[in-house]
């Protein structure tokens, strides 16, 4: 039998892929073989069969950052003219403004600004949570360490402080590609993977949920998004604590790395693999914001079970030129007619309205 | 906690069918044993084609009448696309490219800029000059043949396809002249071959709903038998995501087919999903989507057995999906096109040039060997690895 497709039955028979295997697949593997395979693997893990989404407002509460990746087009220095900081106020109008949307979930995802204190996260979250009954999904990894130098707190105390405040998940941004040989190439003032990887940990033992993700499309090899891949699922191996997987791709636009976007070809694939490696992350997420709505809906049939959120609002992908907009009904009508079922979920990924 | 979901892979392998399952599940069986005994589909197959949600059932039927009709190649061929003129008589309700002579933005180009833009082209490698445009009602039939034969003159070595069916029936009733004398002294004049557009929806209610004034399905056919008799080549199009019915769609595809038996003289189908934008049907109709036009094009393939390529018009479908269709049916895809008027001016926002090298870059991408070819589907070159 031909090598590749011994490796796609040994999937479907329960095996677990390797490394050596998955990279057999991203060279050999004909699209419609791997996209077929992860598309039955991802009805297995989706009993219901519902392809889902998420209504959230993504509030970017300052574009100050000390990081300044070179993949990025959001952060500003803090003497630049565009560089902003949102009150306290302007985040609850924002909120407030998507809970009268019908969002079920905050993100306040921001820059690393060395003039915030701790205690202005700690006072929106509250300021948040006395005022609305939300689910607030924020602060990725290299905020939270960014949390310690500024607080002089451990990790567990900051994790133990937000989530006394109010934080419920934290979004599993900022993990890029977790090798640090890349890392050093696109973000060299990042948090390393393996700091990365700590404050998930740490996260999932403080009893928080999480997601990870994954830029691909910059400077690494396949090899290096399947190490990151192997980095994930050993962690969810020993803690379970990861709810879902989301693949998006590098966008260039005004961006220090520039170069141009990789194809929605290698997405479509990579998205597959990582649906036949990860065996152990119930949800995958298509990228209609990345990857525009032909190719998110698509995504459905290539291992992913869940479009994310339709966002009402989004500026990070937007500075780098990528602006796709998406209304509930949008999406609703997308994902009907790739003849899957429409549910809207919340941040735990319960359904919460089937649209038959 | 270790290899929890993991494990419980092993004991799900069983599917629970309903009885809808069973029926489509069954329908693609009897479908799958047809084309592998060669035998045709009929009506009723189609209709059934249509209710298969699952690509990759579809795609695996249509892929391996792709790989046998055309093996591991992907064509394009590198042509520039001119628009003579956007004033046009027909005004179809789905086309945001037409104008009425009047029109502030109307325009109309003379043989001479017609011939010079050729002619700025040529550096660029091209082997075809395409020309689709609108029924003008001052121009007259000489209008055409002239530019036909001084591009032939300036440039004896591009092959010009030209004109859809619907141009040509529009020029006998200017000229006065029969179908075939209007053929024959547009081939005299260096016509090579014709476009496949103007076929939308043989259907007749559809056609009076979508485009009233335009020639009906059975001259556009006739046209085509017209064209093929004399030696000249031609593609067929359909035009689809509008009011037509799974039915009617089925039906247009027979059409050709039969016409296919009788002159063999189709090259291509290209199925091209309807832009509602900056049309009547703006506020009521949106865009087929990605997973509906690659439905299209497999079911395409499947029908048409007796054409040799399906091609996918990337200006129209975009390159992504362009390029994902090749894994599912579609042996072709188009020209480095150079300019484009008619589908941007409903809002498509693809590219409108795309060179060579990335062509042949994503066609290897998808597993294929990209093959420049001329309009006749002579191989110019093989780019292998």
């Amino acid at each position: 039998m031909i090598n590749y497709r011994k490796i796609l039955n040994n999937i479907l028979m329960g095996k677990r892929l390797d490394k050596k295997d998955a990279l057999t697949l991203y060279q050999e593997a004909p699209l419609p073989e791997l996209g077929d395979t992860a598309n039955q693997i991802s009805g297995r893990f989706n009993k219901t069969g519902f392809s889902t989404f998420v209504i959230d407002r993504n509030i970017n509460y300052t574009n100050i950052c000390q990081t300044q990746c070179k993949f990025c087009a959001f952060y500003r220095k803090t003497d630049s003219p565009d560089a902003y900081v949102l009150s306290s106020e302007e985040i609850l109008r924002k909120v407030e403004e998507a809970y009268n949307a019908g969002a079920t979930q905050i993100m306040l995802q921001g820059g690393l600004n060395p003039d915030l204190p701790f205690d202005y996260y700690i006072d929106i979250l509250k300021k948040i949570k006395s005022k609305f009954r939300i689910y607030i999904h924020s602060f990725s990894p290299p905020e939270i360490i960014h949390f310690t130098k500024i607080s002089n707190f451990s990790i567990p105390m900051v994790l133990n402080k937000l989530k006394d405040a109010g934080l419920d998940s934290i979004p599993g941004g900022g993990a890029e590609i977790l090798v640090d040989h890349v890392r050093k190439t696109i973000s060299p003032k990042k948090i390393s993977g393996t700091e990365w990887l700590g404050v998930m940990e740490q996260a999932h033992n403080a009893g928080f949920k999480t997601t990870a993700t994954m830029m691909m499309g910059s400077v690494e090899n396949f090899g290096d998004r399947i190490m990151h891949m192997e980095f994930i699922r050993s962690l969810q191996d020993k803690t379970s604590g990861f709810r879902a997987f989301i693949p998006w791709t590098f966008q260039p636009g005004f961006t220090e790395l520039g170069g141009t976007k990789n194809s929605r070809y290698d997405y479509l694939k990579t998205l597959a693999i990582s649906r036949l490696f990860l065996d152990n992350i119930i949800n995958i997420q298509g990228s209609w914001v990345t990857q525009g709505k032909d190719i998110g809906q698509l995504s459905l049939w290539f291992g992913a079970n869940d479009l994310g959120s339709i966002m009402l609002e989004e500026n990070v992908v937007k500075a780098a030129g990528t602006s796709y907009q998406i209304t509930r009904n949008e999406i609703i009508q997308l994902i009907r007619d790739a003849s899957k079922i429409p549910a809207e979920r919340n941040t735990e990924y319960n359904i919460i309205k089937i649209f038959n | 906690m270790k290899h929890t979901y993991h494990q419980n892979l092993k004991c799900k392998i069983q599917v629970s069918t309903s009885y809808g399952d069973f029926q489509l599940n069954n329908n693609i069986q009897l479908i799958n044993n047809k084309i592998l005994s060669g035998e045709r589909l009929s009506k009723e197959d189609g209709i059934n084609l249509f209710k298969i949600n699952d690509i990759y059932a579809l795609g695996n039927l249509a892929n391996n009448v792709k790989k046998k009709k055309t093996g591991d190649y992907v064509f394009f061929n590198v042509n520039l696309h001119i628009n003579l003129t956007n004033v046009c008589v027909s005004r179809c309700k789905f086309c945001a490219f037409s104008r009425d002579k009047n029109d502030k933005d109307a325009y109309s180009m003379t043989a001479d800029e017609a011939v010079r833009r050729a002619i700025d082209s040529l550096p660029l490698g091209i082997t075809e000059v395409h020309i689709v445009s609108g029924l003008h009602p001052d121009l007259p039939f000489e209008y055409y043949v002239d530019i036909i034969s001084r591009l032939k003159e300036k440039m004896p070595k591009i092959h010009i396809q030209a004109f859809t069916a619907v141009e040509i029936d529009y020029f006998s009733q200017i000229s006065g002249r029969s179908i075939k004398d209007v053929l024959i002294i547009l081939k005299n004049a260096g016509l090579g071959s014709m476009p496949g557009g103007g076929a939308e929806i043989f259907n007749s209610k559809v056609r009076e709903k979508v485009c009233p004034k335009k020639a009906s399905g059975e001259k556009w056919l006739e046209v085509m038998e017209t064209a093929h008799t004399l030696g000249l080549r031609s593609n067929a199009t359909l035009l689809y995501g509008h009011l037509e019915s799974d039915e009617e769609i089925i039906d247009h595809l027979i059409s050709l087919r039969n016409l296919q038996d009788k002159t063999d003289g189709f090259q291509a189908f290209i199925p091209l999903p309807f832009h509602p934008k900056n049309t009547e049907f703006e506020n009521t109709h949106k865009r087929p989507g990605a997973f509906e036009n690659l439905k299209m094009y497999m079911i395409a393939r499947l029908m048409l057995d007796n054409f040799d390529h399906i091609k996918s018009f990337w200006i129209m479908v975009g390159l992504d999906i362009a390029q994902l269709s090749l894994n599912f049916g579609v042996d072709d895809l188009d020209g480095t096109v150079v300019e484009e008027k008619i589908t941007h001016s409903a809002g498509a926002e693809t590219e409108q040039y795309i060179s060579k090298q990335e062509l042949i870059s994503l066609i290897r991408e998808t597993g294929h060997t990209p093959v420049e070819r001329d309009t006749l589907y002579n191989v110019i070159k093989i780019y292998k690895e």
